[in-house]
C-alpha cells in the first residue's frame, strides 16, 4: 500500500470579518497517497482553490490540521516546513500571468536551479532547463530557451509553467484548473504530458477543475472529490462515482451535464431541483448545504443537521444523510 | 422596412428562399488593432433555417460574436465590414441588413432580431427596475400600450419560470447570474421576433442553472417558434441543442450540417479533431487526441487553408488555395479539398472499433 502523502484533516478556512464573513471552506478532509490523483471538482466559488492553497501550505486554515507525510505541517520547524515547501509546487490556471513577460524562458527555469543550489553554474543550468523542456514536451529545447513568454502559445507557456514546477523535484503538484485555459484542441496533450509526470517520476496530483468530463478523463484510474458551496459532499474511484453517484447533488450534476455527444446527451434522465437558487457564502443555509435543493430533503433532519462525511464502503466517502 | 433592390441571393436550401429567414454570404470583418487588422471573420457564410436551432461553434478567437454582432449591426467602431452580404427574409420580402438606415435599423433589432450576451449583468442599466428596462425597450420599437406590454412581460416572465410579479419589480442586482439571463431571455421575446442570437447565454453560470436554461430554451422554441443561433465554444451545447452545427476556424464557417452528421461523421479535419479532443463524462473511458499546433494569429495568418499547419491532411495544394464552403453530400457543407478521404478514414475507423455502433449511431437511410 502506498503511503499518504498528503492529508486534510477538517479543515476550514474564513475569509473576512463581521457581515463580511465569508466561510470558503467548511469541515473539509481528504487523503492522497503517494503517486495517486485527487481530482477536485465543484462549481466555481465553491472552495477548490482554498482547498489546494490550505494543501500545499500556502494559506493556513482557521481550523483543522494539514499532514504532510504524516507530519503537521504548522507544527513543523523552520526547517522542515520550508522542505514541505518546497516539495509542493502550484500551476496556475493563467499561464500569462505566472510568468514574468521580460524574462527568457532560461532565466525563468534557471532562477529556482540557482536559488536551491540545484545547479552550480550557468552550463549545468542550461543543461538542466533543457532537460526541463523535454520533459515537457518543448522540442528541441534550443527553440524555446531564448524565447520569451509572448512568444510562445497559451499550450506553450503553460508547458513551461509546469517546467518550472519541476525544477525543485516536487514529490506533490497542485494543478489549479491548469488546463482550463487552455484551446480545448490542445488540451488532451497537456494532460497526457501531467500524467506521465506522475508515471515517470512519481507525482502526486491534486487536481482542480470545475469540468467533471476533464476530472473523468484524467483520474480515471484514480479519485474524485465532489465540493458544494464549501464542503466535500462525495470521495469516491472516478468509474464509480460517474456510474453510480451517490450524493444527491452528484446525482443531479451528472444529469445535468450536457455531454459531447448528441445521443447521449439527449437520452439523460432528468432530476428536478426543489429551487433553482445558488446558495450564497454569506448566508449559507442550515444544516446540509444542499437541502434547500435537494430532491431527497427531509425535513426536521436535513435542515437542521449537517452531514459528516463518512465511510460507506469500497474507498468510498458521502456526506449525506440518507445515504449510509 | 424598406425591401432591398439587389439581386436576389442564392440559397443551399431546396425549398423557397423564405424558408431562410438569414443568409450570410461570404462576410469579412476586420479590426483596427496597433499591430494590423484583425481578420476576426473572413469570408463567412451559412443560412439559417425557419423553426431550427443553428449552433455556431468552434474555438475561442475564431470569430463567433464578431459574427454575430455583424447580423445585428453592433460592432464596436473599431471593426469595419469589408465586404458581404447578410439577408434577412419575412413574409416574401428580402432586406439587406447591411444596408438598412437608422430607423429601420432600429425596427429590425429586438423586433426582427434579438441577441442576448454572456454577461448579463453588463446589458442592464443597474439603476432601473426590470419593467422600466423592459417597457423602454417596447417604447423604442413599437407603439403598443403600456398595460399591454406589462401583460406580456408577465406571461414572458412565467413563461421562463421566473415569479412574475417579484422579477417585475426588481433591481438587476437583486438577481441571481440565472435569474438575470432567464430575464434578458424573456426581455428578447418581447417583441416577437422572428430570430434570436444567442452568445454564450450560459457560459458563465453553474451547470444545474445552465441545464434549467437548456431545457427553457427548448421549450420556448417549441412554444414561440422562433428561430435560434445558438453560440457556444463548447461542443457540449452544440450536441444538446442543435438541429444544425456550424464549425468556424479562423473567422470562417469550415463546416455545417446535421446536428448527427457532425458529431458521427464529420467531414472536416478541424471538426473532427474538435470532437476527438473533448470528452464526455458518462460513457466510459475514451481516447483523445489533440490537434498540433495551436490557432493561428488573425494578424498573421498562414497562406491557403488557414487549418493547413495543423492538419493531417494537408498537401501541397492546401498551402496555396483556401477551400471554398461546398455541398459535400445532402444538406452538409464543408470546406476542404480532401473531405472524402477524412470521411473514408473515419467509416474505417469506426467499422473497426464497432461495427455495429455505427448504424446506431446514424442511421443510414
Ligand atoms: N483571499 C480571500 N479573501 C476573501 N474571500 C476569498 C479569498 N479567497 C477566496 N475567497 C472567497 O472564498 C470563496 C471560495 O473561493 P475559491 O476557493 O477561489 O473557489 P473556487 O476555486 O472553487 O472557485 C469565494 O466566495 C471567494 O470569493
Ligand atoms: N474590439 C476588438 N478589437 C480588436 N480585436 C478584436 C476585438 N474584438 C475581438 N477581436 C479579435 O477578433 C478575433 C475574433 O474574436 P471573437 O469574434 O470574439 O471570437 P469568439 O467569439 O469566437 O471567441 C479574436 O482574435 C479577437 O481577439
Ligand atoms: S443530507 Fe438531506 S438535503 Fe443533504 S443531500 Fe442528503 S438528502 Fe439531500
Ligand atoms: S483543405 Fe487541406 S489543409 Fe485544409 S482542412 Fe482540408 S486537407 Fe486540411
Ligand atoms: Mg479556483
Ligand atoms: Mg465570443
Amino acid at each position: 500500500m502506498a503511503e499518504k502523502l498528503i492529508e486534510l484533516d477538517h479543515i476550514g478556512r474564513t475569509f473576512g470579518q463581521g457581515k463580511q464573513k465569508v466561510r470558503a471552506v467548511d469541515n473539509v478532509s481528504l487523503t492522497i497517497k503517494e503517486r495517486d490523483i485527487l481530482c477536485l471538482v465543484g462549481e466555481s466559488g465553491c472552495g477548490k482553490t482554498t482547498t489546494g492553497r490550505i494543501a500545499a501550505g500556502l494559506l493556513r486554515p482557521s481550523e483543522g490540521r494539514v499532514l504532510f507525510q504524516g507530519q503537521d505541517v504548522w507544527a513543523m520547524e523552520r526547517k522542515e516546513f520550508k522542505r514541505y515547501r518546497k516539495a509542493v509546487q502550484i500551476v496556475h490556471q493563467d499561464p500569462y500571468a505566472s510568468l514574468n513577460p521580460t524574462h527568457t524562458v532560461y532565466k525563468i527555469l534557471s532562477a529556482p536551479l540557482l536559488r536551491h543550489n540545484l545547479v552550480t553554474n550557468a552550463r549545468e543550468a542550461r543543461l538542466k532547463c533543457a532537460q526541463l523542456l523535454e520533459i515537457v514536451d518543448l522540442t528541441p529545447p534550443g527553440d524555446f530557451l531564448d524565447k520569451y513568454p509572448h512568444q510562445l502559445s497559451g499550450g506553450q507557456r503553460q508547458r513551461v509553467s509546469v517546467a518550472r514546477a519541476l525544477t525543485v523535484n516536487p514529490s506533490f503538484i497542485v494543478a489549479d484548473e491548469a488546463v482550463s485555459m487552455i484551446d480545448v484542441s490542445i488540451r488532451a496533450s497537456l494532460l497526457g504530458m501531467l500524467s506521465r509526470l506522475r508515471e515517470q517520476f512519481g507525482v502526486t496530483f491534486l487536481f482542480i477543475t470545475h469540468d467533471l468530463a476533464l476530472a473523468k478523463h484524467f483520474a480515471w484510474e484514480h479519485t474524485i472529490a465532489v465540493m458544494y458551496v464549501g464542503s466535500m459532499v462525495e470521495i469516491a474511484p472516478t468509474p464509480q462515482l460517474i456510474d453510480e453517484p451517490l450524493h444527491p447533488y452528484t446525482q443531479a450534476l451528472l444529469v445535468a451535464i450536457p455531454e459531447a455527444d448528441p445521443h447521449l446527451t439527449r437520452n439523460k434522465p432528468r432530476v428536478s431541483l426543489r429551487s433553482m437558487d445558488v446558495p450564497s457564502l454569506l448566508n449559507l443555509p442550515s444544516g446540509c448545504r444542499f437541502h434547500p435543493r435537494c430532491p431527497r430533503f427531509v425535513e426536521g433532519l436535513c435542515d437542521q443537521q449537517a452531514p459528516d462525511l463518512v465511510p460507506v464502503g469500497d474507498g468510498r466517502y458521502v456526506a449525506c444523510h440518507r445515504v449510509s | 422596412m424598406n425591401r432591398r433592390s439587389a439581386q436576389p441571393i442564392l440559397t443551399w436550401t431546396e425549398g423557397p428562399e423564405a424558408d431562410v429567414p438569414l443568409s450570410v454570404r461570404d462576410l469579412w470583418v476586420e479590426y483596427r488593432a496597433p499591430r494590423g487588422a484583425v481578420k476576426a471573420v473572413r469570408g463567412a457564410s451559412f443560412d439559417l433555417y425557419k423553426g431550427e436551432t443553428l449552433s455556431l461553434t468552434g474555438e475561442s478567437g475564431s470569430g463567433k460574436t464578431t459574427l454575430a454582432l455583424s447580423l445585428i449591426r453592433l460592432l464596436p467602431r473599431s471593426a469595419n465590414v469589408r465586404k458581404g452580404q447578410i439577408i434577412y427574409r419575412r413574409d416574401g420580402q428580402e432586406y439587406d441588413v447591411l444596408s438598412l438606415d437608422a430607423g429601420d435599423l432600429r425596427q429590425f433589432r429586438w423586433k426582427e432580431c434579438a441577441m442576448v450576451f454572456q454577461s448579463a449583468l453588463n446589458a442592464f442599466n443597474p439603476v432601473l427596475k426590470i419593467w422600466d428596462q423592459m417597457y423602454d425597450t417596447v417604447k423604442a420599437h413599437d407603439h403598443s400600450e403600456r398595460e399591454e406590454v406589462r401583460r406580456r412581460a408577465l406571461d414572458l416572465l412565467r413563461l421562463v419560470q421566473l415569479e412574475p410579479e417579484r422579477v417585475i419589480n426588481a433591481y438587476p442586482h437583486e438577481l441571481s447570474g440565472g435569474m438575470r439571463q432567464r430575464v434578458l431571455l424573456a426581455m428578447s421575446l418581447l417583441l416577437n421576433p422572428q430570430v434570436i442570437i444567442l452568445d454564450e447565454p450560459t457560459t458563465a453560470l453553474d451547470i444545474l442553472t445552465q441545464r434549467t436554461i437548456i431545457d427553457l430554451l427548448r421549450k420556448l422554441k417549441e412554444e414561440l417558434g422562433f428561430s435560434m443561433v445558438f453560440i457556444s465554444h463548447d461542443l457540449s451545447l452544440a450536441a444538446e441543442l442543435a438541429d444544425r452545427v456550424a464549425t468556424m476556424y479562423a473567422g470562417r464557417v469550415v463546416e455545417v450540417g446535421n446536428v448527427y452528421e457532425i458529431f458521427y461523421r464529420p467531414k472536416h479535419p478541424y471538426t473532427l479533431g474538435l470532437i476527438k479532443a473533448v470528452p464526455t463524462v458518462t460513457g466510459g473511458f475514451q481516447e483523445l487526441a489533440s490537434i498540433s499546433g495551436s490557432p493561428p494569429d488573425l494578424i498573421n495568418l498562414p497562406t491557403g487553408c488557414k487549418f493547413h499547419p495543423r492538419c493531417l491532411y494537408a498537401m501541397e495544394r492546401c498551402r496555396e488555395e483556401e477551400p471554398e464552403l461546398i455541398p459535400a453530400t445532402k444538406g452538409h457543407l464543408v470546406a476542404c479539398f480532401c473531405w472524402e478521404q477524412v470521411q473514408a478514414d473515419w467509416d474505417r475507423e469506426w467499422q473497426q472499433r464497432e461495427p455495429e455502433a455505427m448504424e446506431v449511431a446514424w442511421p443510414r437511410s
